[in-house]
């Protein structure tokens, strides 16, 4: 049986970090997504510079753990007089990370749009960029929906990071009730289930959107 | 209008055009036919630069395709093109189809634009088809929208790649019938084509390709009753044969 009393004690803290962790999630997401489509739409472009720096954000980023970006905000940027608190440095190093993996799903998305949409775009006198905004990116969303729902959900669990540098998250907030109370076992159930009350609906809302998007075909 | 001189195109080790020199005045029509990878559709992209040319001039509407000043965008407002594939946009109606460009090229205002595209529908003969979605309609449908959506712009030459290869034979003749009408009000055409009635009935020349060469140009009276080239023969005995 699960020690509730944990739960209904430390109510206010769980409340707290799973608030911080929803934002840091929703930040990270709107981040990613923006950086992400930059990103794949530089190594893509006709551009061979803007390939270069597309691959070498994707390869340098999605290899490196992400651990060590948080801490380049942390105390890597603070070092040279860049300051941020902790759960801003945790947020923009899961931003930067989870861009490289976007980037990738969304540049697979594009690449799967047949090569005469750009063609028919291009010769109607669209310019590259316009012809990316209305005609490929539309359908490359709708290819991408399936992994991209998989990088949210990932980024969500991701967003533990944050824990680890005092970044006030689900995390945090867990180690801090387990240690004052040293219970261990329950207190990380708990931690658990206000991951799951993300991820589930996140999943279900992406299978969701999934089906209403493969009926409009 | 269109004036190519001394063209050379090659992917990396083939030399896939070679040598082209052709001139295409205002308003006229021309076919060009050939075996299968000829170069047909290489050449005909070359004339709105989706493909570049190695060497050569190429000259459109007074402007150097491939100089650097260049302004590919503005150059291909004025040059339509319609695909074997159609390639109509599946994520918007045939209305936002038609509209897209003008909008977003020219700056027309919405309204005028939808005024415009109700225009082109009705003259290719599909007005009640504005709202449908591109997968609703049939082959022939689809390519009548894609022109429509060509016109739109208003272009001073409209290219044509195979435009009914891919449908099925009943829906071939609403297609051509559009494409008459344009060449008879005047419109300057450029179209590879295997359909020998319409190049016949509407082209002010046919140019012949075999290998990345042309090596015929004639008026269709000329070209069908008297090839001069015994590759054109052999092609013209096999694809009215079959
Ligand atoms: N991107 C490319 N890279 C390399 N070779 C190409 C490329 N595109 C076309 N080719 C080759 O160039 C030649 C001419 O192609 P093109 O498509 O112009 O021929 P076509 O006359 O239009 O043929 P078809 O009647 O089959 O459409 C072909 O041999 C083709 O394989
Ligand atoms: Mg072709």
């Amino acid at each position: 049986m699960l020690n509730y009393s944990i739960l209904i004690e430390h109510w206010d803290m769980y409340m707290q970090g799973f608030a911080n962790t929803l934002k840091a999630s929703v930040l990270a997401l709107i981040g990613s997504l923006a950086i992400g489509t930059v990103m794949a739409v530089f190594r893509i472009a006709p551009v061979r510079p803007l390939n270069w720096i597309g691959a070498a954000y994707v390869e340098f980023i999605r290899n490196i753990p992400l651990i060590l970006i948080v801490f380049v905000f942390f105390v890597g940027l603070p070092a040279i007089g860049i300051r941020f608190d902790s759960f801003t440095a945790g947020t923009l190093g899961l931003t930067v990370y989870t861009a490289a993996f976007i980037a990738e799903v969304i540049r697979a998305g594009i690449l799967a749009v047949p090569k005469g949409q750009m063609e028919a775009a291009r010769s109607s006198g669209l310019t590259y960029l316009q012809a990316m905004w209305y005609i490929i990116l539309p359908q490359a969303v709708k290819i991408v929906i399936p992994p991209m729902g998989n990088q949210f959900i990932n980024l969500v669990k991701n967003s533990s990071v944050l824990g680890v540098i005092a970044g006030l998250d689900l995390m945090y907030f867990g180690d801090l009730i387990s240690s004052e109370t040293f219970v261990t076992f329950d207190v990380y159930i708990f931690v658990a289930m206000f991951y799951l009350l993300l991820t589930i609906p996140l999943s279900l809302g992406v299978g969701a959107l999934e089906r209403r998007l493969a009926r409009s075909r | 209008m269109i004036y190519f001189h001394q063209v050379n195109k090659h992917y990396g080790d083939f030399h896939v055009l070679k040598d082209i020199h052709l001139t295409i005045e205002q308003g006229e029509v021309v076919v060009i036919i050939g075996p299968s990878g000829s170069g047909k559709s290489t050449l005909v992209r070359c004339i709105n630069r989706l493909e570049t040319i190695t060497s050569g001039e190429l000259i459109v509407d007074g402007v150097k395709v491939n100089d650097k000043n260049t302004d590919i965008n503005k150059l291909r407002r004025n040059i339509g093109m319609v695909f074997q594939h159609f390639n109509l946009y599946p994520h918007k109606t045939v209305l936002q189809n038609i509209t897209l460009a003008p909008m977003k090229v020219l700056g027309v205002p919405e309204k005028e634009a939808k005024e415009t595209a109700m225009y082109y529908l009705e003259k290719v003969g599909i007005p009640d088809k504005a709202n449908a979605y591109p997968t609703a309609l049939s082959g022939g449908q689809q390519q009548r929208v894609a022109i429509a959506r060509g016109l739109a712009m208003k272009p001073k030459i409209m290219l044509f790649d195979e435009p009914t290869s891919a449908l099925d034979p009943e829906t071939i003749g609403e297609v051509l019938d559009v494409m008459k009408t344009l060449a008879r009000e005047g419109m300057t055409m450029v179209v590879v084509t295997h359909e020998m009635g319409f190049a016949r009935e509407v082209a002010d020349r046919i140019v012949f390709m075999d290998q990345g060469r042309i090596l015929e140009e004639a008026p269709p009276e000329q070209f069908f009753a008297n090839p001069s080239e015994e590759r054109a023969r052999l092609f013209l005995s096999r694809i009215l044969n079959h």
